[in-house]
């Protein structure tokens, strides 16, 4: 079970997409596994072919459990799919410690669509997902399928079938015990969806403020060529090609990344580990609460088309629970831009173990001072959060430095 | 097109970006993006809708004309050939 992120202990093992004698290709994705943060599509990172499927659906078990075993082109066995980012501290193969269940049988490899809601009311209800017709975008099954299925059941007043997901018996031990669902099982659900993510969330930001020394920096930022020439160019396009500001923001954090890569990485093992590829965090909101950041991968390679696009796949799979691995584990910064909300400045808490998180607020018309003349400009307050164990204010400074700059130049970018 | 059949395509449009909101309770005056908690991608996925469903196509200067179910519905009416 790879880490998807400093916050995750442990995941439920919801779907394989292989099996034994399975052959996969790099960034095949093998299996669904649902987190606090919804369900993640977990990819591999070699060729070659399947073994031994060790952790089946249902099956929670911790961060650095052996789900399978896979055998690499040419290679030894070896553990699938190796952990992409840090593995949580204390993590160990666990999977001869599990309890042994009855297997259900394997897959047939027919992916189910269904959103992490559906997932879990269906657990809950007994329902196999297999056996449900999703009304969803392409098929997925949606929380309104579910309710039907449990409904027409009900109707049918067949007894409901165990559920599929099971607390081992350590987190039987350790977490208290869950009163059965009430038939009207939407309320509970979202709950329950909320507080994993709260919780989530609550682990990472309390490690980020008990570990890394944050020092701000913070500086206003001339946005009228910027917007200037993104409304020349939105007007040339239709409704469905714009660009959003947010997208030109995204393209100077990465070229000034290039600039001052020592901001790009991470603080791990008492280490700083700046990182090459720069994959940028990018903060989605979730309109049930929450928040998840996944990577914009090579952000400063791709163009402005691209990421918007990139952008546009991102949230639009947030938002349905359709998030892969190495999304959720590769990003090397954060982006959070509160700016819709008309916040003027974000102070972040960085995401162990990146090492810093810039922030953008609301671009608001302000008197701006240049040359002795008073005017108005559309401005923008950026600030960067750092980790002080990683780099200096000085080094910080640069790098808001080299944003503005690449700013005032938005055709370049 | 009438101004019931705008309506009904711009409250479908906003139940795809906020399904979980009580469209029934929209107060026509009121900020939607406030209101239902809609930023500016949503927006813009809003928009795309509008175009898809109704084929107009709205200029990035004419959006601040798009605040409310009221200011929305009035500008697409005038719009729609």
């Amino acid at each position: 079970m790879p880490s998807l992120g400093a916050d995750m202990r442990a995941a439920t093992l919801v779907e394989w997409y292989v099996q034994p004698g399975s052959h996969v290709k790099h960034g095949d994705v093998v299996a669904d596994v649902e987190t606090d943060k919804g369900v993640i599509e977990i990819e591999i990172f070699e060729d070659g072919e399947i073994e031994q499927i060790l952790v089946q659906p249902g099956q929670r078990v911790p961060v650095g459990t052996v789900l399978a075993t896979f055998r690499g082109e040419g290679a030894a066995v070896m553990p699938a799919p190796p952990p992409s980012a840090a593995p949580a501290p204390g993590a160990v193969q666990v999977a001869e410690q599990q309890p042994v269940r009855a297997a259900p049988t394997l897959p047939t490899g027919k992916a189910v669509r269904a959103s992490p809601l559906a997932r879990r009311l269906a657990a809950e209800h007994g329902i196999d997902l297999n056996l449900v017709q999703g009304t969803g975008p392409h098929g997925a099954i949606e929380r309104a399928d579910i309710e039907r299925a449990a409904a027409a059941r009900k109707a049918a007043e067949s007894p409901p079938v165990t559920p599929v997901v099971e607390p081992t018996p350590a987190e039987a031990a350790a977490a208290p015990p869950v009163a059965p669902a009430p038939p009207a099982a939407e309320k509970p659900a979202v709950t329950e969806f909320q507080e994993g993510m709260r919780r989530a969330i609550a682990a990472a930001m309390a490690r980020s403020n008990r570990e890394i020394p944050h020092y701000y920096l913070e500086t206003r930022i001339d946005m009228s060529h910027a917007l200037r020439w993104l409304e020349g160019e939105n007007a040339r396009r239709s409704v469905a090609q714009r660009l959003l500001p947010v997208v030109l923001l995204i393209k100077a954090v990465a070229r000034a990344l290039g600039d001052v890569p020592e901001l790009n990485g991470y603080w791990i093992d008492d280490r700083h580990q700046p990182q090459e590829g720069i994959h940028i965090g990018f903060a989605i909101s979730l309109r049930q609460g929450g928040l998840i950041a996944p990577a914009l991968h090579h952000a400063d390679l791709k163009s402005l088309d691209e990421l918007m696009e990139a952008m546009r796949d991102l949230i639009t799979r947030v938002r349905a629970g359709r998030l892969r691995g190495s999304e959720m584990s590769d990003a090397t910064i954060t982006l959070t831009s509160l700016g819709d909300m008309g916040v003027e400045t974000v102070y972040g808490v960085i995401y162990p173990p990146q090492v810093a998180l810039v922030g953008f607020g609301k671009i608001r018309e302000q008197p701006w001072v240049e040359n002795g003349m008073l005017g108005i400009r559309p401005v923008l307050t950026a600030t960067l959060a750092g980790d002080h164990r990683a780099t200096d204010g000085h080094r910080g400074a640069r790098f808001l430095d080299a944003l503005n700059h690449y700013l005032q130049e938005a055709d370049q970018l | 097109m009438t101004t019931a059949q705008i309506k009904e395509a711009v409250l479908r449009g906003l139940g795809q970006i906020a399904p979980e909101a009580d469209l029934g309770s929209l107060a026509p005056r009121a900020n939607i993006r406030e209101t239902l908690d809609i930023d500016s991608f949503d927006f813009l996925n809003f928009l795309v809708g509008l175009n898809q469903a109704l084929g107009v196509e709205i200029p990035e200067s004419d959006y601040d004309q798009l605040t409310t179910l009221d200011d929305i519905v009035g500008y697409l009416s005038a719009h729609i050939g």
